[in-house]
């Protein structure tokens, strides 16, 4: 065996100088990467991740899709946005509160937090390999859609434009499931909280039936969720229409929800 | 030159717990520290104050003159972590393991990766570098770990409890490790249940039981309140008894004790001796041995003798143990 040094060689240190914000955007850069490679390297979380838009499009398309009336456009023109939101609700939420939950009670979370590296590079670098999953989630959805009916109705531009609008939409929520999931402590809990509000969330809304058709006391919830907003939007982006006040508000609320809950996380990660 | 590390008056409390209970300790720059203890005696918890994972409720903790409440930052650059559980990431290989710890060290890029082959071939774990965790066998992880914990050349390593759950194989290999380390001058805060560990790996040594100190000093110290390694031979027969115990008594120098029911010699494996030796001269004079059991002093014995009770100890306690040769 070659006999080289352990430890510190004296006189000289390979650390370099501090450069804050280049050491940031490092640390959030190799926590990205590893989160990423997570998604890539877990193949029955992709199959999930996958599988679920494929079951989600045909089962409502197929069993619902005939009862629900509207408004003379055919049902999958209607459904796939609101799908396409959904999953990206799903994967954000459900995943990142159980994935959260579950990595604070392994060693290399206290490994993280005894090193000088900045704290919110773990959860930066989490929440955007979300983003990454999401991609691969809105492609497979779109495909899948196209295959049973869908079709762009608007230009290259809006249509990128509801895609990114989507994917930042499905960034928020996940700070949201990151400080939940810090929240339980328990991977069992988060089991349970993760995923259960997303359904009452993602139904109580435009995504699969119009808002006319409810109640007027779940109306008038259905029509001012971000949900809803969401949806609508996306709607428009993809399909034409009116699309401001819904694009507007969108980001107000993913803007929001990032700016309450993204320092919440951080510190609930950092307490100690 | 400040400590490398010093408590003073340190307490800790969860909730109506009280895990740290005033502990005083003082480490000095290049030396190996065992914290050695029962489960649950506050070990762990008094590498997490050093670590700056946990705030102390009360008392002076300090690395490198540095309080932990003042300026965690400036220690973590000091300081390696090595947990319980490995705390390497399952879905990364060992290299990539390595790698994103150094650059979280703020070093290089070039510096990761010579530093991270150098690791991985010094700790033996080259022909698995492009493997992920999950396929390794446990020593192996530990090995990782410790290479992760090392990358960025620490002054200060915390090893918590770091052979726990290893065969002995893997034991001696982190024990040769640390000894490296050592003589590299790294400071070590070592904890374990294990005398001998403590015995094989500390300059000097804290007892702690339920958050207190209760007793400190070298290994040899300790081991002298506490007695030898004994040595236990089954006889096949009853006839080689008289003579098994006049020739353990000329070799050791103390009186062996002689159990005919059980055809066994108990004798204090004093520093005459050593067990092949006391193997050699007993089949020489053709005695007859169909066991030989190696008994070493544990903590329990410790606590036996500093308290005058046992202690109470977790599932995975080794109080006695058959070994071929002494080490």
């Amino acid at each position: 065996m070659t006999s080289t040094t352990l430890t510190r060689e004296s006189g000289t240190s390979s650390t370099q100088a501090p450069n804050t914000l280049g050491w940031w955007l490092s640390d959030v850069w190799e926590m990205t990467l590893r989160n990423v490679r997570h998604v890539l390297r877990s193949p029955d979380l992709v199959m999930f991740s996958l599988v679920q838009p494929v079951m989600f499009i045909l089962l409502f398309t197929y069993v619902f899709g005939g009862a629900i009336d509207v408004g003379g456009d055919r049902y999958i023109q209607f459904l796939l946005p609101g799908i396409l939101v959904q999953m990206a609700l799903y994967g954000s939420a459900a995943g990142t509160t159980i994935g959260v939950a579950a990595e604070m009670r392994e060693g290399l979370m206290d490994r993280f937090r005894s090193m000088p590296m900045s704290r919110s590079a773990v959860l930066i670098g989490r929440t955007l390999s979300e983003i990454f999953r999401n991609v691969g989630v809105a492609g497979v959805t779109v495909g899948i859609g196209m295959l049973v009916g869908f079709r762009f109705h608007n230009g290259l531009l809006p249509v990128l434009a509801g895609l990114l609008l989507l994917l930042l939409f499905g960034y928020a929520v996940s700070w949201f499931a990151a400080y939940l999931g810090l929240s339980v402590r328990n991977a069992e809990a988060a089991q349970a909280v993760g995923g259960v509000w997303i359904f009452p969330f993602t139904l109580i809304s435009s995504a699969f039936v119009p808002t006319e058709s409810m109640p007027d006391w779940l109306q008038a919830y259905a029509a001012h969720s971000p949900m809803t907003a969401a949806v609508n939007a996306l709607r428009a982006l993809l399909s034409g229409g009116p699309a401001t006040s819904y694009v507007l508000q969108t980001v107000a609320w993913s803007l929001g929800l990032i700016v309450v809950f993204a320092p919440l996380a951080v510190r609930k990660y950092g307490s100690r | 030159m400040p400590a490398a590390i010093r408590t003073a008056g340190l307490c800790k409390r969860f909730g109506s717990l009280t895990a740290l209970d005033h502990v005083d300790l003082t480490v000095p720059e290049g030396t190996v520290h065992g914290l050695l203890g029962p489960n649950g005696a506050g070990k762990t918890t008094t590498v997490r104050v050093l670590a700056t994972l946990i705030r102390p409720d009360e008392g002076a903790a300090e690395v490198f003159g540095v309080d932990v409440r003042d300026d965690p930052g400036r220690i973590r650059s000091l300081i390696g972590l090595t947990g319980q559980y490995a705390a390497v990431d399952e879905l990364l290989t060992g290299r990539e393991n390595l790698h994103m710890i150094g650059r979280l060290f703020r070093q290089s890029r070039p510096d990761c990766r010579a530093r991270a082959s150098e690791l991985l071939e010094r700790f033996g774990l080259d022909h698995a570098a492009d493997r992920q965790p999950r396929t390794y066998s446990g020593g192996m992880r530990r090995r990782l770990d410790l290479a992760a914990s090392l990358m960025a050349r620490p002054r200060l390593i915390f090893l918590d409890e770091p052979t726990t759950g290893l065969d002995p194989r893997s034991r001696m290999e982190v024990w040769r490790l640390v000894r490296e380390l050592v003589g590299e001058g790294t400071t070590v805060l070592l904890t374990t249940q294990y005398l001998e560990e403590a015995d094989q790996l500390a300059d000097s040594l804290s007892v702690i039981d339920q958050g207190r100190v209760i007793v400190g000093g070298t290994p040899g110290e300790l081991k002298a309140q506490v007695g030898q390694d004994r040595v236990d031979i089954t006889l096949l027969d009853s006839e080689g008894m008289d003579r098994t115990v006049r020739l353990l008594r000329d070799r050791l120098g103390a009186d062996p004790v002689a159990d005919p029911e059980k055809m066994v010699v108990r004798a204090p494996l004093a520093d005459g001796g050593t067990l092949p030796d006391l193997l050699h001269l007993l089949r020489q004079s053709g005695v007859a041995i169909g066991d030989v059991a190696l008994r070493r002093p544990t903590l329990d014995d410790v606590f036996l003798a500093v308290t005058g009770r046992s202690a109470e100890h977790g599932s995975d306690q080794r109080d006695s143990r058959k070994e071929s040769e002494r080490t």
